[in-house]
């Protein structure tokens, strides 16, 4: 029992209902917001280093013990990933101060920017599979109103797309739960592991896996992602950063958590298939990237490849394969985070989201270009940027599984992400300088920090690993071995 | 000037039938503890009571006799909840942990007292704030 579990979750929900309350205070309503978000990412390395003490840290809500109740387990994976949400939700809260407009801000933007976070850390982490619909529901629903805000024509039309496409996977993700609970008789994540670990994997527990990958993959962005190029590029820039870092990411957790944990069984079927979903996803991501000249469409092309390249390492399914998942999944979060916010500034600075019409911004913002410049090499895997571990402990682990062609895939896909981002980067910052500071359409002012933020933690983690290797290490061996995590989940308890 | 439309004989009923509405749903509220009902279904009548008062008389005159803001109730139940749950962590119990004991009460002797109970009332809050704010967003919208 850990009560310390339970803030990351319920923060920023009281916080977000506060602001209900509180509806004109607006500037309080921005100190708080920051407040939470850092007090949430400091409980979140307290409960890491409590997990690297004392092993995985749960929290049986209202004293019900497992498999009865509903809990929180915190892993060392999923409170790297809650840490990694509060940093970034911490620079877009400070980026949203002066984008994101008075009258998105009067209609409870900060609280929903909250509510999203509590669904987002409540799916990290949660040890029940229906707790797990339900913290969907939560970041769902505000995702659903962060997106149609503002009103504007094109979001509506997206949030129309949105919010069908996630319904209907949210029926699906409903219809596994009730497979699984008519098969194992339980819906606790490590019950489920053991019960599935007794009875053997047959296939209709393995087509039920698959109906999770496609439930899952659908909010992950993963081959079944046409609707996310369009509704990710609706919403304003702190918006959309928030989706591109987060949302999908949320899914691939949910994927990693299931594939590791439960279907861990029959890798010849359901991580095959994960890799060849993923190599799809990366290759038909690439092919997007490459062919628009749209500067919002390149971007959230570019998120689909990251979350393919994640799920390959998964698909491997070996020590090296997940090691460097973890650390990709940790830097893709970082550096999408990174690079839509710069595109948004640099939509905001031209006024126009076509590539043709911009240029030579870096003569007046240097710093920007070189930011942008960074990002993209860290988000290519070059050394020393934080991406490039990541790429070579995945693609050691493809290859190390026999999945040559993932792996290759992978690499390709890399170049394809470096023509994308290079192409940004030379008609957006080089060529002759075509606006003067004075006609630009708005200013840099109070934007740079937290991009600067950002990208300090991208040359970080790529320069100082050490830093959080242990920890990541620590997630690996949980994750490579459920045992850990069913033995802390049931805490000496007889498992019925 | 459209003329003022004859409901004598619904305005009628809805005085009577809101006070039923309303004593069922508090009685359906208490019953939750033990037997069906409950913060969630005490609240959904409470909400379809106010809902038959919007429908008889206008919008306006509720609103002026009875000034809440939905949106506030919704929220402010959702706080009691978590408030209620946090209670139990101030004992150094785990969250949502729930306490309950007897005690003589002077009128109605021997009562059992529950922390649920609060909990409970959190959520009719919010199901009340939400159904209703619902209710009138839809009916505020122009065709």
């Amino acid at each position: 029992m850990n009560n310390l579990l339970i803030w990351p979750v319920i923060l920023p929900l009281i916080a977000g209902l506060l602001f209900i309350l509180l509806r004109n205070h607006i500037r309080l309503q921005r100190v708080i917001s920051v407040v939470v978000l850092g007090v949430v990412a400091g409980i979140s390395i307290a409960i890491m280093n409590q997990i690297s003490v004392n092993g995985i840290q749960t929290l049986q809500l209202g004293g019900w013990q497992a498999p009865f109740g509903i809990g929180l387990v915190a892993d060392m994976f999923s409170m790297l990933l809650v840490l990694t949400t509060s940093i970034i939700a911490f620079c877009c809260v400070i980026f949203s101060f002066r984008t994101i407009g008075k009258e998105r801000e009067r209609h409870y933007f900060y609280s929903l920017f909250l509510f999203l976070i509590t669904g987002v850390n409540g799916s990290f982490m949660t040890g029940d599979l229906f707790n797990l619909y339900v913290f969907f529901e939560v970041l769902l629903l505000a995702s659903y109103v962060l997106v149609s805000l503002g009103g504007t024509k094109i979001q509506l039309r997206e949030t129309m797309k949105y919010v069908i496409i996630n319904v209907l996977s949210s029926a699906f993700f409903l219809v596994g739960i009730a497979y699984i609970y008519s098969i194992t008789g339980t819906l606790n994540l490590a019950h489920i592991s053991v019960r599935i670990a007794e009875a053997g994997q047959d296939g209709f527990i393995t087509t039920i896996a698959i109906l999770f990958l496609l439930v899952f993959g659908i909010k992950a962005g993963l081959f079944l992602f046409y609707w996310l190029p369009g509704s990710y590029s609706a919403p304003p820039t702190a918006v959309s950063a928030l989706f591109a870092a987060l949302l999908t990411k949320v899914g691939i957790y949910a994927i990693i958590r299931m594939y590791t944990l439960v279907f861990y069984h029959e890798p010849q079927i359901t991580h095959l298939l994960l890799g060849i979903l993923a190599a799809l996803t990366m290759i038909l991501g690439g092919i997007g990237a490459v062919a628009y000249s749209d500067i919002n469409k390149i971007l959230t092309y570019n998120v689909i490849i990251g979350a393919g390249f994640i799920l390959a390492g998964i698909a491997a399914f070996t020590e090296n394969g997940a090691l460097g998942s973890i650390y990709y999944l940790i830097h893709d979060m970082i550096v999408k985070a990174l690079i839509f916010l710069i595109g948004g500034v640099i939509v905001y600075l031209t006024g126009t989201t076509t590539l043709k019409e911009m240029s030579g911004l870096i003569r007046n913002h240097p710093y920007l270009g070189w930011m942008f410049f960074i990002g993209s090499l860290s988000l290519i895997g070059i050394p020393p940027l934080s991406g490039f571990i990541g790429k070579v402990f995945v693609t050691r682990g493809t290859f190390e599984a026999g999945y040559y062609w993932l792996g290759f895939i992978g690499l390709i896909a890399s170049l394809m992400i470096l023509y994308s981002v290079m192409k940004i980067f030379m008609n957006a910052f080089w060529g002759e300088t075509v606006l003067s500071e004075e006609e630009e359409k708005g200013t840099t002012k109070g934007v740079m920090v937290p991009i600067a933020l950002l990208t300090a933690l991208t040359i970080a983690l790529g320069i100082g690993p050490e830093i959080i290797n242990s920890y990541v290490e620590t997630a690996v061996e949980g994750l490579m071995n459920p045992q850990i995590y069913i033995d802390a989940v049931f805490g000496g308890n007889e498992i019925p | 000037m459209k003329p003022e439309p004859n409901d004598v004989v619904l305005h009628t009923v809805t005085k009577l039938a809101a006070v039923i509405i309303f004593t069922f749903s508090i009685d359906l509220f208490w019953a939750g503890h033990h037997f069906p009902g409950g913060g969630f279904i005490g609240g959904l009548t409470t909400a379809a009571g106010i809902v038959l008062l919007y429908l008889s008389f206008d919008i306006e005159r509720i609103q002026t006799n009875l000034p809440i803001d939905y949106k506030k109730m919704a929220a402010l139940g959702v706080l009691i909840s978590v408030a209620t749950g946090m209670g139990g962590m101030i004992y150094g119990d785990n969250f949502l942990e729930q306490a309950f004991g007897y005690f003589d009460l002077p009128v109605f002797g021997e009562t059992e007292l529950a922390t649920a109970v609060l909990f409970d009332i959190g959520v009719a809050f919010a199901v009340i704030g939400t159904a209703i704010t619902i209710i009138t967003s839809i009916s505020e919208d122009e065709l």
